[in-house]
């Protein structure tokens, strides 16, 4: 069967359980001093790539290499990865204000596929910062290679790959010729914990640093952002004692 | 009726007058709607969609594909709006894979020159848009929640706890939509036109190999009017009939939190939140749900909150109308029984 090398896209966002706040310009929202992890979606992506090379063998998956583009503070996420089992990373790096749009994401990604010839490339179905759910399926676009997205479940057999996605009302599967983009929903796998020996001996493994102008790609925004706001916030409620006092109120509210 | 006090909110703060004029002269404004269906029907996301593409004015096409796309272009050429229905009829349509309809899209904008490809933000929507966005080298605005202008779109970020406003500076726009927040569009007197679409070098990069679809007699959970949801508290499956039970009584659509689906409760697909579905009901009734920023995402918009959870701190109660402190395995059988009455 094809020996796979994988490719993982590793976003650093602000933690999932931070509450944000809306800077005070309304132009964004604050990040700095704020906990920052490896986008979820992402981590699920790490493992999936671990989990296969530890169902297929390890001689079937030659390399996990973990992808990063952001600032200089995303190398935490990508040592989190290689903590995770990833074997080297690549950063390529952004000013601390620069902001890549999933279309920029993908071009970038598209010109490391070009240099490191991965046959199968996992990013997470979303950030959960812009909530885009955009980078995979344009990758697979610029790449013409097939895409399956919202993946609960994936196998390899031979040079083919079956993914069972998340769809509105159930699930579906499809199966494509590698080389193929993933992208993981949440029920692909749950990721494992870093230990700490594992943490330090991904100090060790090797980074790759790029910078933007590394690559011949334009990233000038097609989107300006002319507001960020907080949304409308609901009046706070009212306890009831009882069943039959929930049903007067929700029956007096015209919900019932 | 929820749906517009959804968008007033947002819009008071948000449009300018001024921009009304813009619409007037919306002219030069072509959109594609990429019309989503199954078993001879529409999906209901489409009509909200539909919606939003009228609200960007000017002209509207209708893309509709699949192996015997007839009775649902048939279906859509009346509703309001829609000067022209696309046909692609192709086997290879037939399963929604991005990989054959990508090129559809992008192929007809280029033949037909659109301003704006607008999709439902549901699975089969977020699939395929960003791809055709590729193809075109043009940004995707994902789960636009309000249109201000042909150029600028409102939609949420942080699991909805902040909202971008954001101009596109491409010469074509691609959308997803949020259908909670735009009303389902309606039948009127209209008869759009009917035409084959451009041709398109159809090379199927992956297969459809099958599907695992659960079947319901309770409404569509996007478009209820009434939600129930069920979350950790409840247990088990076998609790989580409890929940069922209740939305019976009322009538209501079964939802559920990210804790309860992962728990194997129930389906995936029921998940409401950030990563599943979003609704915005005229009821939503959280049962066992303490409300996490991810859930809340998804419910935060619906027009009554309703909450039953033992733990008095619970987050859920801080954006519920009416909270009831109290046992779930006690009261949710009693309410059952009360409303069945």
């Amino acid at each position: 069967m094809t020996v796979l090398k994988i490719l993982v896209g590793c976003k650093r966002v602000i933690d999932f359980a931070v509450k944000i706040r809306v800077n005070s310009a309304r132009t964004a929202v604050e990040t700095a001093d704020i906990k920052h992890s490896l986008n979820p979606f992402d981590e699920i992506g790490v493992q999936e790539a671990i989990n296969l090379r530890e169902v297929l063998g390890k001689d079937k998956v030659s390399e996990i290499i973990a992808l990063t583009c952001g600032p200089s503070k995303s190398q935490e996420q990508l040592r989190t990865a290689l903590a995770m089992g990833a074997d080297r990373a690549i950063h390529v790096e952004t000013s601390k204000d620069q902001t890549l749009e999933p279309l920029n994401v993908a071009k970038i990604f598209k010109a490391i596929i070009e240099k490191e010839n991965p046959n199968l490339v996992i990013l997470g179905k979303q950030a959960i910062d812009d909530d885009s759910n955009q980078t995979g399926q344009m990758l697979a676009g610029l790449l013409n290679w097939p895409q399956a997205t919202f993946a609960s479940k994936v196998e390899i057999d031979k040079d083919s790959i079956t993914v069972t996605r998340e769809v509105d009302g159930g699930l579906e599967t499809i199966r494509s010729k590698l080389p193929a983009i993933v992208t993981t929903d949440l029920r692909l796998n749950e990721p494992k914990f870093v230990t700490l020996p594992n943490i330090m001996k991904a100090r060790k493994k090797p980074l790759t640093k790029f910078s933007l102008q590394d690559f011949d790609i334009d990233v000038t925004p097609r989107l300006e952002t002319i507001s960020v706001t907080e949304p409308t916030t609901r009046k706070s409620g009212t306890k009831v004692d009882s069943v039959d006092d929930l049903i007067s109120k929700l029956k007096s509210a015209g919900a019932l | 009726m929820f749906v517009k006090i959804v968008r007033k909110s947002v819009i008071s703060t948000l449009r300018p007058t001024f921009l009304f004029r813009r619409y007037a002269t919306g002219q030069d404004i072509s959109t594609l709607l990429l019309v989503e269906h199954r078993d001879n029907a529409i999906a209901s996301s489409t009509l909200n969609a539909l919606t939003a593409a009228n609200k960007l004015g000017g002209s509207i096409t209708a893309l509709v594909s699949g192996e015997n796309p007839d009775p649902v272009a048939e279906k859509i050429s009346k509703y309001g709006g829609i000067s022209k229905v696309l046909l692609a009829k192709d086997k290879l349509y037939e399963h929604g894979l991005a990989e054959v309809y990508a090129p559809l899209l992008a192929n007809a904008q280029k033949k037909l020159n659109f301003t704006h490809l607008v999709a439902s933000h549901s699975a089969f929507g977020k699939n395929i848009m960003p791809r055709v966005a590729a193809l075109l080298d043009v940004a995707q605005i994902s789960d636009v929640i309000d249109i201000e202008s042909p150029e600028i779109f409102i939609r949420p970020i942080y699991a909805g706890n902040a909202i971008a406003k954001v101009k596109s500076k491409d010469p074509i726009k691609v959308i997803t939509i949020r259908g909670t927040s735009f009303p389902p569009a309606e039948v009127d007197e209209n008869k759009a036109i009917t035409e084959s679409a451009p041709d398109t070098d159809k090379i199927p990069l992956s297969e459809w190999v099958s599907e695992e679809l659960s079947k319901s007699d309770r409404p569509e959970l996007e478009t209820a009017t009434k939600v129930v949801s069920g979350g950790r508290a409840l247990k088990s499956k076998e609790n989580f009939k409890l929940v069922y039970n209740l939305a019976d009584a009322l009538g209501a659509a079964v939802g559920a939190s990210r804790a309860a689906v992962d728990s194997g409760y129930c389906d995936n697909y029921l998940q409401v939140g950030q990563t599943g579905k979003v609704v915005a009901p005229e009821l939503y009734l959280a049962v066992g749900i303490s409300g996490a920023i991810q859930h809340i995402a998804g419910m935060k918009d619906s027009k009554v909150i309703a909450a039953i959870n033992n733990d008095p701190d619970a987050p859920i109660f801080q954006i519920a109308d009416y909270g009831l402190v109290a046992d779930l395995f006690k009261v949710v059988p009693e309410l059952t029984d009360k409303l069945k009455k």
